[in-house]
């Protein structure tokens, strides 16, 4: 076989390539993540964090604004610290928002619930590394079980 | 008594000692001035027998063993109503997994065993040796090239393996057993991650791409210039990189997502 014919073949063979890869980097994985490009930091410390894993989302109304960073315990009082990075396309929440851990329908997955605070003259925005001080923590089945029971036995 | 430790120590010596041997040869081989004029003919001819060649059956059983997943993964998750997760389900299993593994297996079949019969066969004709005798390094001449041609195209054909997979799944899922067109893909592209999955899966078919292609050149290389022994060399190649892709995936698999 002439070397034309190969050297058309093997064009062909990496350009089948390249499309494979443009196929999976655009159609498969998620190159729109708000976690992609630039982010900032935001801190909030839980009471319980339940299933939350690092890279769970964070989304304000649904829309996924950023992503759980790391997870570690506060020093201090031994309470969950968890770090996130929010994309920069979504600055300026005001530090009266308070944070939440949710879970998506009755199974799925966990994620923190950001929920915009007011906004009046003495209200700062969070800037990179500050915390979000309203929170709510996750809802732990067994303790709500516990809760109904004691109430139950009160009657 | 004696002889069974002395079989042992024998084994264990002949094991280092050909893993010091195959290195020498891949070292040999690699290390040098480049010549990319010569090289550049040789190693398209190379990716012409060890790549292309190796395409069609890439896709084929891509396309198969994507079809396969979004049957099965179709008929488990049904039970639970959870067929949104149809795509995730196959494009991780094959992005994580299959991809990399499986053309690796067939690249060993279809590639691997044929460059170890081809050398072996020049080694028995001496074809090697009167290329030593006019002064060309068999090493730089014949085994580079094709080093270069499954290390280049090993993971592209894994990438081909995962797209036409992926594909494979959607056909099945989608048009065949009505799992929701925008679901299966925006479910897939939540769950999957550039970084986390398909460049791990990458890494794996670049690890296994040199893992096959040194089994089988040096296989070939020193098989025994007779008939048993190059029908024994493309037998251990198969063999060997089989079980070193297996191997070796499990270790890679605890180390990126254990």
């Amino acid at each position: 076989m002439e070397a034309r014919k190969i050297e058309f073949l093997v064009g062909v063979f990496v350009t089948a390539a390249i499309a494979a890869i443009v196929f999976l980097a655009m159609q498969v994985a998620n190159n729109t993540d708000a976690t992609r490009g630039e982010t900032y930091t935001l801190y909030a410390k839980f009471d319980n964090i339940g299933g939350l894993k690092v890279r769970s989302p964070v989304k304000v109304g649904g829309v996924v604004v950023g992503r759980v960073s790391r997870i570690t315990l506060d020093r201090e009082y031994f309470e969950p610290l968890v770090e996130m990075r929010i994309s920069v396309d979504f600055k300026g929440f005001p530090d009266t928002s308070s944070a939440s851990i949710l879970t998506s329908g009755l199974l799925g997955e966990q994620y923190i619930g950001l929920e915009p605070g007011f906004i009046d003259e003495d209200v700062f925005t969070l800037e990179h590394g500050d915390y979000i001080y309203n929170t709510n923590s996750a809802i732990v089945l067994e303790n709500l079980i516990g809760q109904f029971l004691f109430s139950q036995g009160g009657d | 008594m004696i002889q069974f430790f002395q079989s042992i120590g024998r084994n264990t010596l002949d094991t280092v000692r050909g893993i010091g041997a195959a290195s020498i040869m891949l070292a040999q081989a690699l290390i040098g001035k480049p010549q990319p004029v010569k090289m550049f003919s040789l190693l398209m001819r190379q990716l012409y027998v060890v790549g292309v060649q190796s395409m069609l059956i890439i896709l084929i059983s891509g396309l198969f063993i994507g079809m396969v997943l979004g049957l099965q993964g179709y008929t488990i998750l049904v039970d639970f109503g959870a067929e949104q997760a149809l795509g995730p389900m196959v494009a991780l299993s094959l992005l994580r997994e299959l991809g990399p593994v499986v053309t690796a297996l067939l690249f060993a079949g279809r590639a691997g065993s044929a460059l170890t019969a081809e050398i072996g066969l020049m080694r028995a004709t001496e074809q090697l040796s009167s290329l030593e005798m006019m002064a060309v390094d068999p090493l730089r001449r014949v085994v580079a090239p094709r080093f270069w041609a499954g290390f280049i195209s090993m993971p592209l054909l894994a990438f081909m393996f995962s797209a036409v997979g992926i594909y494979g799944g959607y056909f099945v899922g989608v048009q065949w057993l009505g799992v929701d067109d925008g679901a299966f893909w925006s479910v897939m592209q939540s769950s999957v991650d550039w970084q986390h999955d398909v460049m791990n899966g990458f890494i794996k078919s670049v690890v296994f791409a040199v893992v096959v292609t040194w089994i089988a050149l040096y296989k070939g290389y020193t098989a025994m210039p007779t008939s048993p022994g190059i029908s024994a060399a493309t037998t251990q190649t198969v063999v060997y990189s089989s079980l070193a892709v297996l191997g070796l995936d499990f270790v890679l698999t605890a180390l990126m997502f254990g």
